[in-house]
């Protein structure tokens, strides 16, 4: 009972900027949903499967893309863009986790940074140019409240955003929950023991990582709306490495870890701006390098060890 | 014909590069399974130093041995102060600590040193190609410099008692601590190691693609895709692959795809190579006991 009255309780939270947040500060939160949605992708097939992912950013790449194209050329309303991106992102990453599955660790993660090294440059390329808009990208509209509901666009983007995120979000928590959630976690730790309790691991390891990109993908829809734009140099190696410092710093195989590591991502980087404007990236530097010395596990394991201390978890002896 | 033998042979010398970082990183890959993701940014860091140390007046080889010093000495106190505390931590502690430390170096080499981009000089004269124009005189350099280098670290690993105990250290820690090998200081020498082999890369490559502090973000991808192709636990191998990768990509931008997609398509290359050859091409396939 009490985990659930947490949750509603975090939701009614995450509803309550709509009263008095400006627009600024609603994008910011918007920004921090869609980052979170992000995360739980790559958590799922690092954090859950252990398939190690730095190319990340290139599943939210096609997501956004797909999303403007459609939303630009082919006048498809921003919610119909969803299901597409979603389709779309889940072949595209069964495609890249066909390989994936010979190449273990180390491997795993020079192929996934390279496909994030590539994608910028493939979506410059000429031939694409009619579609991706070429180095200037798409710009998009923002879409308003439906239904004659009293919300400017921003309050309604951010709730859009949020209603698709918890549905993200309560999708994958109860995968992992259940016995494909159990077997992903088996291969992870006892590969062999795995196979001999008889999962499929080839076709696990894929499908895993084609749920990922999905899940991945639907956050690059998401940020495209947010952003109303698409440009092919903000969708490169550093989103992709966004993504891994967020998913390292809520810590793996959590579900409510990617929502630290997104506020992380999004708004350290500004504090470190107004710490030191000569060097903000060394202020962010030490900033991860001591929550790596305070929580090695990542703020999940925080939440763990306070969650193991309330009322209602501990054990009677 | 001369035009392909150009591009193999400038393609060697930025190899070389390739190889010198790639081998750092199988250097601290072998002994604690870490890939140091900022390997590249501490090398960039050194060469500044480099720079200041030369634009003071002092000549340039004492700056050189001077530089390389002081990356041994970084490469010793980031190891003593940030990774040995979390020896026992969770893998992606390790990895969030590289990568605070990639935008450290790089936030402050920028502070201080500012983004405009710097010529570096280079210690073997301006003068002009040799060998039927093939080779330009700063390659053929830096291509020797390299394999002395490299040279003399198969040597030291080879032929020295500490090499040979840094090589326990890395093998077999608990075993090599009971024969009284003080492994948590091997440890910090090989990470003194690794960092002054790439500062010596770093000097070698900044009079070719100029010193700025994203300068070595391209030169670390190449020489991680270098230590994979020719597998990550071989030292050899690595240098090997780095050579591959350096040829690949000046042949690949030159006729195949132009400048703009050569970093694609080496990666391509790298990708379909290790899909057929998972443990690299001359990596040892390691089986274990079930």
């Amino acid at each position: 009972m009490s985990r659930i009255a947490i949750i509603l309780g975090c939701i009614a939270l995450a509803v309550l900027p709509l009263l008095g947040a400006s627009g600024y500060q609603l994008f910011q939160l918007t920004l921090v949903v869609t980052y979170a949605v992000a995360i739980l992708g790559l958590n799922l097939v690092t954090g859950y499967n252990g398939q190690v992912s730095l190319g990340h950013g290139a599943f939210y790449a096609v997501g956004a893309y797909t999303t403007a194209i459609l939303m630009d050329k082919f006048a498809v309303p921003y919610w119909a863009t969803l299901p597409v991106a979603a389709v779309i992102c889940a072949v595209f990453g069964f495609l890249i986790g066909l390989p994936a599955l010979r190449l273990g660790g180390l491997y795993l993660a020079l192929t996934t940074f390279a496909l994030s090294v590539a994608v910028p440059q493939l979506l410059k390329y000429k031939l694409f140019d009619d579609y991706t808009g070429g180095v200037q990208g798409i710009v998009i509209d923002k879409p308003d409240a439906p239904f004659g509901l009293a919300l400017n666009s921003d309050q309604w983007v951010y709730l859009f955003t949020l209603a698709v995120g918890i549905v993200c979000f309560v999708l994958i928590a109860n995968l992992v929950k259940g016995r494909i959630g159990r077997a992903m976690i088996a291969i992870r730790d006892q590969p062999l023991a795995a196979e001999a309790m008889g999962i499929d691991i080839a076709m696990l390891k894929t499908y895993t990582f084609a749920v990922s990109a999905m899940i991945t993908g639907i956050a690059g829809s998401l940020g495209a709306v947010a952003v109303q734009f698409v440009a092919p140099d903000a969708f490169g190696a550093p989103l992709s490495l966004t993504f891994f410092v967020g998913f390292v710093v809520g810590g793996g195989a959590s579900i409510v870890g990617p929502i630290f590591g997104a506020i992380f991502v999004e708004f350290i980087p500004n504090i470190a701006d107004q710490i030191s404007k000569a060097a903000p990236g060394a202020v962010y530097g030490v900033l991860l390098i001591a929550l790596m010395f305070v929580a090695p596990g990542g703020c999940a394991s925080i939440v763990r060890k306070l969650s193991a201390r309330m009322p209602w978890n501990r054990k009677t002896t | 014909m001369d035009g392909v033998l150009h591009q193999v042979f400038s393609g060697i010398a930025s190899g070389g590069i390739y190889a010198s970082i790639a081998l750092a990183l199988v250097m601290i890959f072998t002994a604690t399974h870490h890939v140091n993701f900022a390997q590249g940014e501490m090398a960039m860091f050194s060469t500044y130093i480099a720079l200041t140390l030369i634009q003071a007046g002092v000549p340039y080889w004492i700056a050189f041995f001077a530089t390389v010093i002081f990356a041994m000495v970084v490469g010793v106190i980031v190891q003593k102060v940030l990774m040995e505390p979390l020896m026992n931590a969770p893998v992606l502690a390790s990895v969030g600590v590289f990568i605070g430390l990639l935008f450290i170096f790089n936030s402050t080499a920028g502070w201080i040193f500012t983004y405009t981009l710097k010529p570096f000089p280079s210690p073997f004269g301006e003068g002009g190609p040799l060998f039927g124009g093939f080779f330009s005189r700063h390659e053929l350099g830096s291509t020797a410099i390299t394999l002395v280098v490299l040279l003399s670290v198969w040597a030291f690993f080879r032929f020295t008692r500490l090499g040979l105990a840094m090589r326990a250290a890395a093998y077999n820690p608990s075993s090599s601590r009971l024969s009284g090998v003080p492994v948590a200081t091997m440890l910090a020498l090989g990470w003194g190691l690794a960092s002054g082999i790439g500062a010596i890369a770093g000097m070698m490559v900044a009079p070719i693609v100029f010193l700025d502090p994203n300068m070595m973000a391209g030169v670390l991808l190449y020489a991680f895709a270098g230590a994979l192709l020719g597998g990550i636990t071989n030292p050899l191998g690595a240098v090997v692959g780095g050579f591959i990768v350096g040829v690949i990509e000046n042949l690949g931008g030159a006729y195949v795809v132009g400048t703009e997609l050569k970093l694609s398509m080496a990666l391509i290359i790298i990708v379909v190579v290790l899909t057929l050859k998972p443990a690299g091409l001359f990596g040892k396939v390691l089986s274990s006991r079930v």
